[in-house]
């Protein structure tokens, strides 16, 4: 299938054997060299030649078409989480670019192969999309376009509403514990006439009442909050068989694309740190090395008001090496507070290398940031938190804390920043009403969105849409029946499901 | 290939073809965006499926760079660099010297190319600058690629030193802008903008009437080197004003559209000669006339004056809560097919670009 130019292919030849020899363990890799045109259609589709019919990918072709037509962006690379790998080079970049692309598509790759949080996806990915793009162009066959890429609009609405971590503890999940259940109210006995005694009419009762409590739990539904939305209404929505097909197809695609979002930083920092790497002690001739700085200093750009995780996870690779190579680590190198000592600390440990490869494997953002952020890095890096003044309508430095700015970017990765969102009821007030929460912390949602969410959750659910949150600041439930929007303040502690007998506002 | 129909849905849906709800979801952004200098910033249309999601001005984020604790970061933008493999969501922003935005703007509206009258002969001459070239002026020398030059022949001949990164270019590392010259026929324009500016013009239809403005002026800046403009505003009585005040200004009181047209008049009487001048007079309003008595004189304006002596009479009525839009139907009744009388109605933000293809889409 490759189809590059010998001169191409040398090289692919020679890098791959680069990057082994440096300790990269990747899947075979495909290189394809195409035209900018199909690079746009690529990326416009995630990576894939093949999708389901939809105006988004149509939507991000063009603004990736239009932005290299512009000159204003190009892509470089591209290249899919599959074994084997696939990657794409685009005609007639400059032989540079394209070494730079393959160094950088290695580290990737090693990085898909090794790192746990992809030990779960579908490697055989490619096939996959094609068939869901098969199967649901069968539905717009039977159905039409309209009535099928509504439904899909629909079910990207909640595209987001997936448990990312379910798929890690799925053993754990299924076995849902059997509670034990007292048939007999009463306690053993052994002679009749101390029945009333060890059982007392007042202890039956309780007993009775117990019971019925946990039998009352028990007839709520979803036993427990649930998190996987799409797999909920995939169950127990009243859909039809192409819709409960679709919503599938939407579901698979999610969980597949989760872990690339849990670990951009890293990989992206990862297969940085390997291409310069690379390209400065190995690959590059010494005509190309302007070239290649220039470019490189593009991609690795900061600015004031854009995270670039290319930046913050090569930064982090080199430092943690750095600390690991001199023993900045463990008891001994937290409790010096000497500036001097600590500036000239190296205790020759040499685990650097072996450390970040340790990394690569076990961590997901959320945890590389925690862990290996240090203040001096924060410092080092110039970081600073920034807000939306409201006063001055501009964006303004906040402030350059070194706690604040780490929540602030655990904030944004947990759950991809996005707001967490379970479903608590689905028979809530015994009406087959939806009851979500929202577990808010600190950020209100957008208001806007919520609604339009709700009335597509509504449209697959069929039956009101209940929503608790927290919006300036006062917990609300909004309600959505299918034909208006209601909301009612929630009153002090209580619960959401106290809500709906609060104040009509 | 299927990514096509993908397009093709998404243009309809942005075009309001399909799935009229969507409409709603479709940021057209602000038409102009920032303009610095000769560029301006104008966003791609972008849908946003709903979502839970944040709102975004609460959120906040991190960001490098200098600055204290209070000090502006600017306008958020996407970083340079790469794009990666991975989804993401962010509102794109292009930006474009206004000649080819004015190229665009044909290009999306179809627009004819204008036909200007007046001495063809004489031309104008004007440099463009074009390309790289190893000779030329010292005054045109391009610094960067000099530089970069320079900066590879001491690498590949081993004489860089990291610790004393001195480059001296010479002879052979030299690069300089290169020009060529285009020639434009002279001719000469004005626009003369008239706005009602009585009290039921809110800020939302004096807005429209920046944008549209904007976008006119972009076009026939295009055709005509030397572009000018005059603004009048007027409730019941007309003055002319500059730029900033036109759509600053907010008066209270009657309409009489008759004031504004004799002030145009008047100016084109004395300043512009419609033998040698493109004159393009614009009017806008939300359609209420004190008197049918006024109307009329407006018409009698219309009919012996304006349209024998101008390239196009452009009317556009900004709907409001308050205007009755009787003025547009007036015109069209005593006006029913005068090619250089263009009249349109702007329902709201998103009818600009069909309000601008009527009014540019004649090629006069």
């Amino acid at each position: 299938m490759a189809n590059l130019t010998p001169e191409l292919e040398r090289e692919r030849v020679r890098i791959c054997k680069i990057a082994k020899d440096a300790g990269l363990d990747c899947f075979e890799t495909i290189f394809e060299l195409i035209t900018y045109d199909q690079m746009s259609q690529f990326a416009a589709y995630g990576g894939f030649p093949v999708r389901y019919p939809h105006w988004k990918f149509g939507m991000e072709y063009e603004h990736l078409s239009k932005s290299y037509e512009y000159g204003l962006s190009k892509i470089y690379e591209m290249v899919i989480n599959t074994d084997p790998c696939y990657a794409y080079l685009m005609e007639g970049n400059m032989m540079m670019d394209q070494k730079l692309v393959m160094a950088h598509v290695y580290g990737h790759c090693d990085f898909f192969k090794n790192n746990i949080w992809f030990s779960k996806t579908n490697r055989k990915m490619m096939d996959e999309m094609a068939n869901h793009a098969t199967r649901i162009r069968r539905y717009v066959d039977r159905f039409g376009i309209d009535v099928v890429e509504s439904f899909i609009d629909k079910c990207l609405s909640l595209e987001n509403q997936i448990d990312r971590h379910s798929v890690y503890n799925e053993v754990s999940r299924s076995k849902i514990e059997e509670a034990p259940r007292a048939n007999n109210l009463m306690l053993k006995y052994d002679r009749d006439y101390m029945r009333d005694y060890i059982n007392p009419p007042q202890f039956i009762k309780e007993q009775k009442e117990r019971q019925m409590m946990a039998a009352a739990k028990e007839m709520k539904f979803p036993i427990k909050p649930e998190r996987d939305l799409l797999k909920f209404l995939i169950h127990y929505a009243p859909l039809e068989d192409w819709q409960q097909d679709i919503l599938s197809i939407i579901r698979d695609e999610a969980y597949y694309f989760a872990p690339q979002g849990m670990t951009k930083t890293m990989n992206e920092g990862w297969a940085s740190y390997w291409h310069t790497k690379l390209m400065t002690e190995k690959i590059l001739n010494d005509s190309e090395i302007i070239d290649y700085a220039d470019h490189h200093s593009g991609t690795v750009a900061m600015s004031p008001q854009s995270y670039n995780p290319y930046k913050v996870g090569i930064e982090l690779f080199r430092d943690i090496e750095e600390r690991w190579n001199k023993g900045r680590f463990g008891r001994e190198w937290e409790e010096c507070d000497d500036v001097r000592e600590r500036k000239n600390w190296d205790k020759k440990t040499g685990l650097g290398r072996e450390k970040i490869f340790e990394i690569r494997k076990v961590y997901n953002d959320v945890t590389f940031i925690d862990e290996f952020m240090t203040e001096d890095f924060c410092v080092r890096n110039k970081l600073f938190v920034y807000k939306f003044n409201k006063q001055t309508e501009k964006f303004e430095v906040d402030t350059r804390d070194y706690p604040a700015i780490k929540a602030k970017l655990l904030f944004h990765m947990t759950n991809f920043g996005q707001p967490i969102i379970r479903i608590e009821d689905a028979n809530f007030e015994n009406r087959g009403e939806l009851l979500l929460s929202h577990l808010w912390e600190g950020v209100d949602m957008q208001p806007d969105f919520m609604s339009e969410t709700m009335k597509n959750l509504f449209s697959i659910w069929s039956r009101p849409i209940n929503l608790a949150t927290v919006m300036d600041n006062e917990k609300y439930l909004y309600r959505y029946d299918g034909k208006e929007f209601a909301n009612f303040k929630i009153s002090g502690d209580k619960s959401a499901a106290d809500g709906a007998q609060g104040e009509k506002k | 290939m299927s990514i096509k129909e993908d397009q093709n849905r998404f243009r309809d849906i942005i075009r309001g073809r399909i799935k009229e709800d969507f409409k709603k979801y479709v940021s057209q952004g602000e038409l102009i965006g920032k303009r610095e200098n000769e560029y301006v910033k104008i966003p791609l249309p972008q849908i946003d499926i709903p979502t839970f999601r944040y709102g975004a001005k609460q959120e906040g984020g991190v960001g490098q760079g200098e600055g204290k604790p209070g000090e502006g970061t600017g306008e958020p933008g996407d970083g340079q660099g790469q794009a990666g493999n991975q989804e993401g969501q962010h509102m794109l922003e292009t930006e474009f010297t206004l000649d080819e935005l004015a190229d665009i703007l044909g290009e999306k509206l179809e627009l004819p190319n204008i036909k200007p009258k007046g001495n063809k002969n004489i031309e104008t001459e004007k440099t463009k600058y074009s390309g790289l070239a190893p000779v030329g002026p010292e005054g045109l020398r391009h610094f960067r690629s000099s530089y970069k030059k320079a900066l590879k022949r001491y690498v590949t001949s081993g004489t860089y030193n990291p610790n004393d990164p001195v480059i001296i270019p010479i002879r052979r590392d030299l690069q300089y802008r290169t020009f060529k010259t285009v020639s434009k026929p002279q001719t000469r324009a004005v626009v003369i903008y008239m706005m009602d500016v009585s009290g039921s013009m809110g800020d939302e239809q004096k807005e429209i009437v920046r944008l549209e403005s904007f976008w006119i002026n972009t076009w026939l800046r295009k055709h005509y080197k030397g572009l000018e403009t005059r603004f009048i505003v007027h409730d019941a009585s007309a003055k002319e004003v500059d730029e900033e005040t036109f759509f600053r200004t907010s008066e209270s009181g009657g309409t009489l559209i008759s004031s504004a047209y004799k002030l145009c008049q008047k100016m084109i009487e004395d300043d512009y000669n419609p033998a040698d001048w493109n004159i393009y007079p614009f009017h806008f309003s939300d359609g209420d006339n004190w008197s049918g008595e006024d109307t009329r004189l407006c018409t009698r304006l219309l009919s012996e004056f304006f349209l024998p002596n101008v390239n196009m009479f452009g009317y556009g009525q900004v709907e409001s809560k308050y205007g009755s839009g009787q003025f547009l139907k007036d015109l069209q009744k005593d006006f029913p097919a005068d090619e250089r009388l263009v009249l349109s109605q702007i329902e709201g933000r998103d009818k600009i670009l069909d309000s601008i293809k009527d009014f540019l889409g004649k090629g006069k």
